[in-house]
């Protein structure tokens, strides 16, 4: 997992990349030159980077097949009902949005305080973001009843109900993103290969728009749901900004365990101060994570009445139901535990305790963002029937797919990425 | 020390051929996984994958389109059905109203919507979901729609529940591809074969009107109704969301929905509210009617009165 990418111009200070210096027909060449130099770079390495690779792989070819079942027998291989007609692949989708957006605007200390050393981490976290993307839309295509009818949703050939449907928005906002941080982590990637030092005017702009762009899919995403009139439970202005805090929290736990992981793995030579800045960040975000949740609570409960019954359900069980209790008290267990984890004294250089307050936040917000956020909004249902759901193991198999597919993707780009990262 | 025995640089180096065997196995593990797909009969043709949107048709497409549909369900079932595709009228505006006083909860309108709309048999699916309700309270966390005992119950009143053919329709709004629409009668429909099954509609709506094809659905041939319309109760793809449409094929014909035909105490009015003699009309000014969830704004077309 170590090979570096060449350096094809020795010179110790490589000159700035202008985009009139140079003929065009030189991109031609070396453009693909280095896209080769990529998927070698993919596709060579240590005997642990095989085995990681070939056991992703085997996952995400069970979810493939999973899906393939899916797609002949009928959605009826899942166990959502007409009462909850949105489970395990929308809560993992909702997730995968804020760690694609927490990936991003984990950067903006790094410009908002000119924090040199962050802008290292810029790159890894638009890998993150692109990877997260990917896995986002691979949830929403596994949701759909009809996937051969995609391209009804591609804007000039399809027929967008934009801009009155929130859900053109995400895919529009999504995509962009997308192609965003393509752009970013390909210039920088490219400008390496070339041996030259990446013009600031080329990617900072991008950087910047990208982190505006972070904070609106999330957003989009929030209101996706808390636009709905006839879900109680969604129908809140809090839930954009807690959107956005645990985004805050998954992103950067994420983050964290990466670069220490690669520091282990790949030889990786990170300083203390980005997973000081890190851990600072984390700090705060959790506990305004759980302030945001202790708020939604209180509201819901002291008030009463009928639009409570979702939450009792959720925190307490309804009429005997009580599917998810042991799901959202675990979350707020693991969150309450990371948030006390990251208060102890320089935690930052106590990787042990570190690593597990990482993996607590990670695991709690993906309960709590997601079955814990998407399935009680259904339960009751809007004429109070109370259906409980369960994920089947179809659903769970193809869940697992697409995980192990987005991480096997974040993988190979790191693969590609580590000798910049290494300069 | 023969130049025999050192040991020479393979003609392909071992990496390469290692390489070239993890691909070949990953590529045959990917098409093993995928092989379900095969079995896949998404009743589709090139033509049904590239079918337009129902509002973009041109009125000999549309024929073509009808034409194939009515082919593909003979393919199916072996019942030739007629699938018409009935404008909304000038000049009409439909509503419904339902008398909660005399309504006993016998479900047999839920039963007419079952047969006329050619629902799926095993899983008793119909637009319509009774609710038995206690005396003294209008509040849903207090309705069952699985009651199983004869009726009226002592103490119960009962709230037949389907589409209310919203004005501001939450449904519409969130559809990603205008896959649902309120046609100019007031009717909101769903081109099923323009839905990807989002299912975002079924997250929105208030009153729990629409119903996914969570697989295709089952009708012996012998019961299946062959008076069918696009917009309406022809046989629906797996996949695709549906909901009550006013019975529009029937509707549009000047006939009754058949919840109506089928109630034996007369609960239903239906009618064209522009006209001023019609009895929707009647009551809608004469009596004190009300709609479910007012305070959600969705102006539904449908509602509930007392009338003792």
């Amino acid at each position: 997992m170590s090979s570096a990418m060449p350096q094809q111009s020795p010179e110790p200070s490589p000159p700035a990349d202008s985009a009139t210096a140079g003929p065009a027909d030189r991109h031609l060449v070396s453009y693909p030159r280095f896209l080769l130099r990529a998927v070698t770079l993919a596709t060579d390495g240590s005997p642990l980077f095989y085995g990681w690779m070939t056991l992703l792989t085997a996952f995400a070819l069970v979810g493939v097949h999973a899906w393939a079942n899916q797609v002949a027998h009928g959605m009826v291989t899942t166990h959502m009902t007409d009462q909850v007609s949105w489970g395990l692949y929308i809560a993992n989708f909702t997730f995968g949005v804020g760690l694609a957006a927490g990936a991003v605007m984990m950067v903006i200390p790094a410009y908002i305080y000119h924090d040199r050393e962050m802008h290292d981490l810029v790159l890894l976290g638009e890998l993150l973001a692109i990877a997260a993307i990917v896995v986002c839309v691979l949830f929403i295509t596994v949701d759909l009843g009809r996937p051969d009818r995609i391209w009804h949703m591609l804007p000039g050939i399809g027929r967008l109900n934009w801009p009155v449907s929130m859900l053109t928005w995400d895919m529009l906002v999504l995509n962009g993103y997308l192609a965003l941080n393509l752009h970013i982590a390909g210039y920088l990637l490219y400008m390496r290969f070339l041996g030259r030092r990446p013009n600031p005017r080329w990617y900072v702009p991008f950087v910047f728009v990208s982190i505006v762009w972070a904070i609106s899919i999330h957003t989009v995403t929030a209101f996706l749901y808390q636009g709905l009139g006839g879900r109680p439970f969604w129908n809140t202005a809090i839930l954009a900004p807690r959107f956005i805090v645990s985004a805050f929290v998954s992103g950067p736990a994420f983050v964290l365990v990466t670069l220490l992981a690669l520091r282990r793995l790949a030889g990786l030579a990170i300083g203390p101060a980005p997973v000081r800045t890190l851990t600072q960040v984390l700090r705060v975000t959790i506990l305004i994570d759980l302030f945001m949740v202790a708020s939604e609570v209180f509201t819901e409960f002291y008030a009463g009445g009928s639009h409570v019954a979702s939450a009792q359900y959720l925190y307490f069980g309804l009429h005997g139901k009580a599917a998810l209790v042991p799901w959202i008290w675990s979350a707020i267990a693991l969150n309450v535990t990371a948030a006390v984890l990251l208060l102890q004294p320089r935690v930052d250089r106590r990787h042990g305790l570190l690593v597990a307050a990482c993996v607590f936040a990670f695991a709690g917000i993906w309960i709590e963002k997601g079955m814990g956020l998407i399935v009680p909004a259904f339960i009751p249902s809007t004429l109070h029937e109370l259906v409980e759901y369960v994920p089947s193991v179809n659903e769970w198999k193809i869940t697992v797919g697409i995980w192990a597919g987005g991480l096997a993707l974040y993988s190979v780009l790191l693969k590609i990425a580590i000798p910049v990262l290494k300069r | 020390m023969t130049t025999d025995l050192t040991p020479a640089e393979p003609a392909v180096p071992r990496r390469t051929v290692l390489k070239a065997a993890g691909a070949t196995l990953g590529a045959a593990a990917f098409a093993r996984a995928i092989a379900p797909l095969a079995a896949w009969e998404p009743a589709q043709s090139v033509d049904g994958f590239l079918q337009k949107h129902y509002k973009a048709l041109t009125k000999v497409e549309l024929k073509a389109v009808i034409a194939r549909l009515e082919q593909e369900t003979l393919d199916a079932t072996g019942v030739d059905v007629h699938i018409a595709a009935d404008e909304p009228q000038e000049g009409v505006q439909f509503a419904y109203a339902l008398n909660l006083s005399i309504c006993i909860g016998c479900r047999k309108c839920s039963e007419a919507c079952h047969k006329e709309n050619n629902h799926d048999r095993a899983s008793g699916q119909s637009y319509i979901r009774v609710l038995e309700m206690d005396q003294g309270s209008l509040d849903l966390a207090h309705g069952d729609s699985t009651y199983d005992h004869p009726v009226p119950a002592p103490g119960k009143f009962y709230m037949p529940v389907q589409c209310h053919q919203c004005e501001n329709a939450p449904c519409v709004k969130v559809c990603p591809v205008e896959a649902t629409w309120q046609e100019k009668d007031g009717i909101v429909v769903v081109d099923y074969n323009w839905c990807i099954g989002c299912r975002y509609c079924e997250a929105a709506c208030p009153y729990h009107a629409r119903r996914f094809n969570w697989q295709q659905a089952e009708v012996p041939a012998a019961e299946i109704n062959p008076d069918q319309g696009y917009l309406s109760n022809r046989m629906r793809p797996q996949g695709v969301v549906e909901k009550c449409h006013f019975c529009l094929h029937r509707t549009r014909k000047g006939k009754l929905p058949a919840c109506l035909e089928a109630c034996p105490t007369g609960a239903r009015v239906f009618g064209n509210v522009r006209d001023p003699d019609s009895e929707i009309r009647w009551v809608l000014e004469n009596k004190r009617v009300f709609v479910l969830k007012e305070d959600l704004g969705t102006r539904p077309r449908f509602f509930y009165f007392f009338d003792k």
